[in-house]
Parts: C-alpha cells; sequence; structure tokens
C-alpha cells in the first residue's frame, strides 16, 4: 500500500512538474461561448492560428455560469498554464482576486480593466471602429433610421451605441438612431428571440439597417433582418457571410490578433495596457464578396478618408467611457 | 401613438405570448390532474432543441416537429414515473427535469454540430414561416378593419394559430367531455374517481401526455417559429413565467389566454419603448423591463383574489395504507 502511494505520488509529482514545465497558454470564454460567432469565437480562432503555426496546444475553457470564473482561474494557474488570457469584461473582478496569489503567472483580460503587476489588460477602440459602420450606415439608409441592438447595458456596449450613432449622424445630421439594449444581466448576451423581437420593433419604427453589438443574441437580429429584408451590421468577427447580401458590413474588432499576439509572446508577454485602434488595425470594418454590392466606392472612399482623419488624430471620436455620456444619443 | 403602432405592439404581443400560452395549457392539464409541472421549463428547452436539431439535419420542419414534441412527451412520461407510479416528490422531479434539459441539450448539441450547444441557423425550409391570410393584402384598403386584419390577425406562423384554437379546444375537453371532468375530479379527490371505479393512474398520465404535447409545442414554437435555430438555455426562464401566469389565471383556461397575452403585452411594449418619456419625467428600461414581475405581485396581491390550486396536487395517489 504504501509502495503504491509513493509511486502514485511520484507519478503526480512527474505530471505537475511537465505541466509547469510546459507552460502551455490558456484562454478562458465567457458564457457566450466560443462558438457565438462573435466576440468569442474571434478569440478562439486567434488562438486555433497560434496552435496550428507553432504546433503548441492551449488550455482552454467556456464558463458555464458566474461561480466558475474564480474557479477556472485558479485551476489554469494551478496547472502551470502562461499566460492565461481571459475574454470579456467580466473576468477583471476575478482576474484582480487570483493574480496576487500566482505572482509568476501572466493574466491577459481582454476588454477587461486590471491594474496589477502580472495582467496586461487589452482594450479596443470600438467608438471607432463602429463610427465607421455608422457612417456606411448613415450614407446607405433611406429611410434616415438606423437601429442599434446592444447585449447587456454596460458601458462598453454603450461605447459602441455612441460611436455608431456619432458617425451616422456625421454623413446624415437628419437620421434618428434608435438604440436598444437586450437586458441588464448576462443572459442578454444569450437571447435571439429577444434580439429578433427588438428587431422587429425598430422596424415598425422605420429602421433599415441594424447594428448589433449582442453576441449570439446578435444572430437573431441578423436573422430577423434578413427575414424581413432589410439590412444589418454584424460585430467582432466578420459576420458577412452568414446571410450574403443581406449584412452591410461588420465592425471588426480583432479579437483574434490580440488573442495570437498574446499567446506568442508565452511567458514573456507584457504587462500593462494595451489599446487596440484603428491605427493598428485593431479595429475595422469589413468588406469581402458577400458584401461589395451593397457598400458603394464612394462609402468606401468617405470610411477610409475618416479612418485616415481619424489615425492622423484631426477626426475625434467621442468615447462613451471617458465621462459617461453620449452626445447624440440618449441611452 | 397612432393605430399602426398599437397593432404592432399587439402583434408583437401575441408572437412572445405564444409560447407562454403553449406552456401555460400544459400546466393547466397537469396540474388540473393534481400533478404539480416545474418541469415545464426543461421541456420547453429540450422540444426547442430536438425540433431544431433535427430539422436541420433532415432537412424537414415535419420530421422537427414530431422530435420536437417526442422529445418534450418523453420528458412528461419521465415525471408521470417518478411522481404517479413511484410516488415521488413531484416538485423535485421537475426541477430534476429542468437540470437535465440544460445540460443534456448542450451535450448532444455539442456531439451534432460542434457549435457550443447552438444549432446552425434553420433555412426556410426548415422553419415555420409567417403565413398571410387570405384577402390580408387586399382588405388593407378597409379603415379600421383591414389594418387589423392584415397586421394583426394575419402574417402569424401556424403555430399561433395553434395555440389559439387550443384555448377553446382545453376549455370544451376540461369542462364538457366526461374525460375532463374526470380529470378535474383526480386533481380535487382521487379517492372519489378511484371509488367509482376509474383508474386514476390513468388519467394522470393521460394528463401527463397531453401536458407533453402542448409543451413540446411551446419549444418547437420558440426554436422554429420565433427563433431560427436553437442556442442554449434559450427558453430564458418562459416555462417559469407560465407557472406564474397559471396561478394568475387560477387553473381556467380562458383566463391563461388572458394571463398569457397580458405577459407578452408587457414584454412587447418593454421592447418597443425602452425609455418612456411622460412629459419631463421618463420611465427608464429597467422599470419597464422589471414591470411583468411587479404586475405578476401586484395582481396576484390583490386584484385577482385568492388563487386555491387543485386540492390534490402535489400529493402521489396511494390506494390503500
Amino acid at each position: 500500500m504504501t509502495l503504491m502511494q509513493k509511486f502514485f505520488g511520484a507519478a503526480a509529482t512527474l505530471a505537475l512538474t511537465a505541466g509547469a514545465a510546459l507552460a502551455d497558454p490558456a484562454i478562458i470564454f465567457d458564457l457566450g461561448g466560443k462558438f457565438d460567432k462573435s466576440f468569442n469565437e474571434s478569440g478562439f480562432n486567434g488562438a486555433q492560428r497560434w496552435a496550428e503555426e507553432t504546433g503548441g496546444t492551449f488550455l482552454e475553457i467556456e464558463l458555464q455560469s458566474e461561480a466558475q470564473r474564480e474557479q477556472a482561474l485558479r485551476r489554469f494557474a494551478e496547472a502551470g498554464a502562461n499566460p492565461i488570457v481571459t475574454m470579456g469584461f467580466a473576468m477583471s473582478s476575478p482576474i484582480e482576486q487570483v493574480a496576487p496569489d500566482y505572482p509568476d503567472t501572466k493574466f491577459a483580460t481582454i476588454d477587461g480593466w486590471v491594474q496589477m503587476d502580472n495582467v496586461l489588460s487589452v482594450g479596443f477602440a470600438e467608438h471607432q471602429g463602429s463610427y465607421l459602420v455608422g457612417m456606411i450606415a448613415g450614407m446607405k439608409t433611406e429611410s434616415n433610421t438606423v437601429g442599434f441592438v446592444g447585449g447587456m447595458d454596460i458601458p462598453l456596449i454603450r461605447r459602441f451605441a455612441c460611436g455608431y450613432a456619432q458617425g451616422v449622424i456625421a454623413v446624415n445630421p437628419d437620421a434618428t438612431v434608435i438604440s436598444n439594449m437586450t437586458g441588464t444581466t448576462p443572459a442578454a448576451w444569450n437571447d435571439p428571440v429577444k434580439g429578433s423581437e427588438l428587431t422587429r420593433a425598430q422596424i415598425a419604427q422605420g429602421a433599415d439597417i441594424v447594428y448589433a453589438a449582442a453576441g449570439s443574441t446578435g444572430l437573431g437580429v441578423l436573422q430577423t433582418a434578413a427575414d424581413e429584408g432589410i439590412l444589418s451590421i454584424g460585430v467582432d468577427s466578420n459576420q458577412n457571410h452568414l446571410f450574403p447580401g443581406q449584412v452591410l458590413t461588420s465592425m471588426l474588432k480583432r479579437v483574434d490578433v490580440a488573442v495570437y499576439e498574446l499567446m506568442s509572446a508565452g511567458a514573456d508577454m507584457p504587462t500593462g495596457f494595451m489599446g487596440l485602434d484603428l491605427s493598428s488595425d485593431g479595429v475595422g470594418y469589413a468588406m469581402d464578396e458577400h458584401n461589395a454590392e451593397l457598400v458603394s466606392a464612394d462609402m468606401v472612399a468617405a470610411a477610409e478618408a475618416a479612418k485616415a482623419a481619424i489615425i492622423a488624430g484631426e477626426l475625434v471620436v467621442h468615447n462613451y467611457s471617458d465621462d459617461d455620456t453620449c452626445p447624440v444619443l440618449n441611452f | 401613438m397612432d393605430l399602426l403602432s398599437i397593432l404592432q405592439i399587439f402583434d408583437s404581443a401575441v408572437r412572445l405570448a405564444t409560447p407562454l400560452l403553449f406552456a401555460c395549457l400544459a400546466g393547466l392539464f397537469s396540474e388540473r390532474a393534481g400533478i404539480f409541472d416545474i418541469g415545464l421549463e426543461g421541456k420547453i428547452l429540450i422540444s426547442a432543441f430536438f425540433s431544431a436539431g433535427v430539422a436541420v439535419l433532415t432537412g424537414s420542419i415535419w420530421l422537427g416537429l414530431i422530435a420536437g414534441l417526442a422529445g418534450s412527451v418523453l420528458f412528461s412520461a419521465m415525471h408521470g414515473l417518478a411522481s404517479i407510479t413511484f410516488r415521488g416528490n413531484q416538485l423535485i422531479s421537475g426541477v430534476a427535469l429542468n437540470f437535465l434539459a440544460s445540460g443534456l441539450t448542450v451535450l448532444i448539441g455539442e456531439a451534432w454540430f460542434g457549435l457550443g450547444g447552438r444549432s446552425p441557423g434553420l433555412k426556410n425550409a426548415e422553419r415555420f414561416l409567417p403565413i398571410e391570410l387570405p384577402f390580408a393584402e387586399s382588405l388593407s384598403g378597409v379603415p379600421i378593419f383591414g389594418p387589423i386584419y392584415k397586421e394583426l390577425i394575419s402574417g402569424h406562423t401556424l403555430l399561433v394559430y395553434v395555440a389559439l384554437l387550443a384555448v377553446p379546444l382545453s376549455w370544451f375537453v376540461l369542462y364538457r367531455t366526461r374525460f375532463g371532468l374526470r380529470l378535474r375530479a383526480v386533481g380535487e379527490n382521487p379517492a372519489a374517481v378511484d371509488t367509482a371505479g376509474i383508474s386514476v393512474i390513468k388519467l394522470r398520465y393521460a394528463a401527463m401526455l397531453i401536458a407533453g404535447i402542448l409543451c413540446g409545442l411551446a419549444g418547437i414554437y420558440l426554436a422554429t417559429g420565433l427563433g431560427a435555430g436553437f442556442g442554449k438555455e434559450m427558453s430564458a426562464g418562459r416555462g417559469y413565467i407560465a407557472l406564474a401566469a397559471l396561478i394568475f389565471a387560477k387553473w381556467r383556461p380562458w383566463y391563461a389566454l388572458g394571463a398569457t397575452m397580458l405577459f407578452g403585452l408587457l414584454e412587447a411594449v418593454a421592447n418597443r419603448y425602452q425609455n418612456i418619456d411622460l412629459g419631463g419625467f421618463i420611465v427608464p428600461v429597467q422599470f419597464m423591463q422589471a414591470l411583468p414581475y411587479i404586475m405578476t405581485v401586484i395582481i396576484l396581491a390583490g386584484i385577482v383574489g385568492a388563487a386555491i390550486p387543485p386540492r390534490a396536487g402535489g400529493q402521489p395517489y396511494v390506494k390503500e395504507r
């Protein structure tokens, strides 16, 4: 019996040290699930690309409930994963709890904000990307009414909405922007039926283009827009292919690039803050064969001009998170 | 607010109320027969999953419909087995079914589609599409009636009309047939029914079968009528809201229609008007979203009066001690 215990003990130690020596990166997906065709999936694509190019492996988990956040972080940290990349703003508070206990492990919070020595906060300039798709929507709309469907009502999503509304108003001062949020709990990322119903309500109010920034809920928005014969705008990943010819464009948030680079850096990942905006191609709008006929050359030219102006600093898009207000939209 | 906006809100209310109505009627049959049915939520979820999943795999909405019904009826039978045959606690059995549905749908979904529990989007042949009733277009010029007919009555999917027909049908079955009388009796005093030489067990299983079919339709409508595909946890608490509506409706079919339509209407209003401006004072969207629940409390506490459940509800029937 004691001999057996020794054997098991030795085997366990070996397994632990082996795990620590490998130091695989880990990625934690948020409640929306890694195949949400949007934010989380973009992160998964980045991790997948890293694995294919380097032949490495990564640890992953899809969270099923709020209670698992801290547990998953500790499990990966104990297993020796480094760095641990987490998707979604909601991972910030658990990281604040866990990170001090594992000073040698590096954590990255995408969309989150944590100030600690071993944590990297990755932020995207969603307002800039949303501004550009807003411009395209403002030029494309025929009813002078466009809509926005957000997921959970949080400052991050309001940043999308506010940037979008500014873009619309910039090219089409008479336009009306209708903004709806799906809910106030994380379930709002996962309710396509509600997304669909909100879209119908916006169509009833005259909207002919609807921008969805709502995770899986957005799939319901895009579906209903396609059913009702209006245009939609996808988010995070390129969603143009989901309903070819009926998705005007997608606001790209290159979470995949961020995840790829963080995993490539491995244990040498920098900490602090990493901002990804138009100048670093962290955000943008998607053009491909599915929407080539919808977006005219003039619209692309206008968007490109605005993009250059924003990068040069001549045009400033108001960031909702700066002062929690939006000049052109009431929440 | 013009007529068209009002009609559009009512139209949306009908769509949102339909799954609640199906689930509420399912609960009605089950609870009238003396079986508490907390598992409505799980049955909605499992039928939503199988209807969408099978529709995707076979390309036929009708096979999806059958699969959805089969899933829900199977769950109903399990509830029956636990609470009628084995005389287990009905609440615990129902809660267990909810958990089972929540886990099973994601597990099978991941195995079938590898999309994290989501099903691929349904194509047009794989879901119920809105039906344009005859003359909707030509009558739209008629004042008042034309728009009402076109916007509100026409243009729903088949299942919405089925749900509305299920209400008078349920009323007829429960109050005008021998079967209905016995079903109600078995929920009030099963011993009396047994003394009359009628099988309590059979009646209760029959009620579970009807509940399974109705609840299955709720899930099928959610995944293939209202939405286009299954998403994990897509029932989003509708089974519980249906239970609240059932209490509110005092276990009566016509009241159930009214209760679920009211919940649908409140949700539709909250969707349409996120911030309502009442001349300077703005009602925040959070209040609108909480309104259905606040209304439930107010109505249950005051307006509706005492809601008395079937007397034998929750108790397994034991013939002899």
